[in-house]
């Protein structure tokens, strides 16, 4: 009775987000699933199981392979890019710049927008008009003689995804800064005095006493990156729309859903979504527990 | 903390209580739905902006003046109705069907017809005259199966070449002869590359060249074979098929490279700005024109798009009777409505658009040059279904259309466009 007093109210605190997250999360997911495994292809038929038919006819359309290679093209260009200037703004702040606040507040700014207000701006920035009709950046361009700059941006085949990363990399990298700052600001100042006194160029201290403290903050980045990238929706529709171009998962699965209305194929992508970000998520999980175990935490 | 404690307690009883209350009214709400007394009309649509909500309120204010019942309007605004389409598919699929609700006349019905969603309204139309009052090609285009399951209110018309009249004078041409067959288009648009600095043809997203396609497959090869296309053993491996996609793909040559980048809006805009010389858009340009403040003749001339001349190509929009509307009674009553002369005559001058009733008064149509042309050619012409607008595809060929030529923009294989728009045909079936 004595025990039951201990571990009960915390139980039936947390009891009602058990259930719900239990019915509207996994249960929903595992709904998904199971309707990913039919062939309901109308949203009146009861639909029967076919196993994973869905997932290998998904790779026999030309539309989804594409839209694989974008969002494989936009993973890669936005979750390095917003490392890279993420670490780099978070390198110029840690080394004591005047003004240190108002800049982080400045970096940080574009966190609190949303991906649809970004993408309106940039789309007229990255306005694909050639030279003679410029707007946007190639205008700027043309205007400071930089001609070769001028290029079509997110229209191009193959590659065009890589710009469309870049509205994405100028709304996060902000926020990956902080998160290195704080990662910065928490190696002890002893160690890189000893390693000065050890005689490391300013260079040295970083790339080899902060750094390597700095794993679990790339990696805690990597994962909210990149999960992101992989379930991107709002900034594509507000650049370019629903066109073939600049298609990605989530694009072509609204499409399925709300369009053609053919749940089982939106269902299959949506599960291979979710198994894209778990591929990213659960490893980071079972590190983390691990390590906390480790550390006596858990 | 004691002393607040109780008042904080009753305060969430109160709380409590209301919320459960909500819910029960919601519920009811959705409940008492089936013994409907006909004293009000539930109806559906995603007309909540511009010239579509304000034709929409001239016909309920109307419609309430003459009738004994009060309109409940169920519009959900945004997304050119896709959000409404995924509200309204709830809605039947729960059983709780609005009086009725708007979509576009033609295929696009089909989902909602084989879910027996809709009641046919062949009797209906017999009751009323409708069968007169229509052309018989487009109650024929809009019918499934041989019955009609939507009452058509207006038409708009998808094949118009639109052109900017000095653009043309700066390269030689004759403004008031616009080219007339496929041919001659790509000779005018040689002709403008050649001696101007304008975009020759103006285009916008990916969707825009679909609709640019339904004009050039049409003015290619003619109202006949392409009324063909749609039936259901339709043929698209045929070599008359790749000569249009050929002209297709000629004519995509004298575009914008931001193209992709643009909506319709710009493009149309492009014209009446001088900066390109002609855009294949549906009549809704008109619409834009005017806002914009321009004169037709002047600043925008237009004519039927390349070798359609004659044939109207339509898309429409009409309201259906849903099986198991609560108000049956009054829901014919709103059919009724906007079938007639008088409340076609109300809606359509104020939404840019013509009814489709042929006995309608030209009067109510006389401010608009655009609109007096469009009648006049309404009332002689043959008739074509729009498919991208849904006249002639359901949304999985639309969609299987839309990916071909997506797909085609990329990476300009022809071939594989004409063998995936046959594959579209036959999956279909």
């Amino acid at each position: 009775m004595k025990r039951a007093r201990a571990w009960l109210p915390g139980l039936l605190l947390v009891s009602p987000s058990i259930l719900l997250i239990g019915v509207f999360v996994y249960g929903l997911i595992g709904w998904n699933f199971r309707l990913a495994l039919s062939d309901q292809h109308n949203p009146i038929d009861d639909g029967d199981f076919v196993g994973f038919a869905n997932f290998v006819a998904l790779w026999q359309e030309a539309r989804w392979p594409a839209a694989v290679g974008n969002a494989v093209v936009f993973t890669v260009v936005f979750v390095g890019g917003a490392l890279v200037m993420g670490w780099l703004l978070a390198l110029l702040l840690d080394k004591g710049i005047k003004g240190e606040s108002t800049l982080r507040t400045i970096y940080l700014a574009p966190m609190a927008v949303s991906f649809i207000a970004t993408g309106v701006v940039w789309r007229w920035l990255m306005n694909p008009a050639p030279a003679d009709r410029a707007t946007g950046l190639n205008a700027l361009f043309v205007n400071l003689n930089l001609d070769f700059l001028v290029n079509s941006w997110w229209t191009a085949p193959n590659f065009g995804m890589a710009a469309m990363a870049l509205p994405a990399i100028w709304q996060l990298s902000g926020y990956i800064m902080a998160l290195f700052l704080a990662g910065f600001r928490g190696v002890s100042e002893d160690l890189r005095e000893a390693a000065r006194v050890d005689g490391c160029s300013e260079w040295q201290v970083y790339w080899h006493v902060v750094m390597p403290q700095l794993r679990p903050v790339t990696l805690s980045a990597v994962i909210i990156l990149g999960h992101m990238s992989l379930k991107v929706f709002d900034l594509i529709i507000a650049i370019a729309g629903k066109q073939i171009v600049a298609d990605v998962p989530a694009v072509y699965m609204w499409d399925m859903v709300f369009e053609v209305r053919d749940p089982a194929k939106g269902a299959t992508i949506a599960a291979y979504m979710l198994i894209a970000v778990a591929a990213f998520v659960i490893p980071y999980l079972v590190w983390s527990m691990r390590k906390e175990r480790s550390e006596g935490r858990a | 903390m004691r002393n607040i404690s109780p008042a904080l307690g009753a305060r969430w009883k109160v709380a409590g209580a209301a919320a459960l209350v909500g819910v029960l009214a919601a519920t009811a709400c959705g409940g008492d739905g089936g013994g409907g007394d006909d004293s009000e009309v539930e109806v559906f649509s995603w007309w909540t902006g511009g010239g579509e909500a304000a034709g929409l309120d001239a016909l309920i204010e109307e419609f309430e003046a003459n009738n004994d019942i009060s309109f409940v309007n169920a519009a959900v605004a945004g997304g050119s109705g896709t959000n409404a389409q995924a509200v309204l598919e709830g809605r039947l699929q729960s059983q709780d069907p609005p009086d009725s609700f708007q979509g576009h006349a033609g295929a696009e019905l089909r989902d909602y017809i084989e879910a027996d969603y809709l009641e046919p309204l062949d009797d209906f139309f017999e009751e009323q005259g409708l069968n007169d009052a229509y052309p018989d090609q487009l109650l024929d285009q809009a019918s499934y199966e041989g019955s009609v399951y939507s009452v058509p209110v207006n038409i708009h018309r998808s094949n118009v070449l639109w052109y900017n009249p000095s653009v043309l004078e700066d390269a030689g041409l004759d403004p008031e002869a616009p080219p007339e067959s496929v041919e001659d288009f790509v000779a005018a648009l040689e002709q403008v590359e050649e001696e101007t600095d304008v975009i020759p043809l103006s285009v916008g997203a990916q969707w825009t060249v679909d609709h640019l396609l339904e004009s050039v497959l049409l003015g290619s090869l003619g109202t006949e074979a392409y009324n063909a296309l749609w039936e259901p053993d339709a043929d698209w491996s045929t070599a008359e098929v790749s000569d249009a996609l050929d002209d297709f793909a000629t004519i995509m040559e004298f575009t914008q490279e931001e193209s992709d980048a643009e909506d319709w809006q710009e493009p149309s805009q492009r014209i009446v700005d001088g900066e390109a010389a002609f855009n294949i858009m549906g009549d809704w340009a008109a619409g834009f024109f005017d806002e914009l403040e321009m004169t037709p003749g002047e600043d925008y001339m237009w004519a039927a798009s390349p070798g359609t001349d004659g044939t109207h190509m339509w898309l429409s929009d009409s309201f259906t009777l849903p099986v198991g509307a609560p108000n049956e009674g009054a829901a014919l009553e709103w059919l009724e409505f906007v079938g007639s002369q008088e409340g076609q005559d109300i809606f359509n001058p104020l939404k840019g658009s013509i009814p489709a009733r042929t006995d309608v008064d030209p009067a109510a149509y006389a401010d608009s040059e655009y609109l007096t042309w469009a009648l006049e050619e309404w009332e002689s012409s043959e008739l074509a279904g729009s498919f991208w607008h849904g006249v002639t595809v359901d949304n999985r060929w639309k969609s299987d259309i839309d990916t071909a030529l997506g797909l085609y923009l990329q990476d300009d294989d022809l071939e594989t466009l004409q063998e995936q728009l046959a594959q579209a045909a036959q999956e279909t079936e």
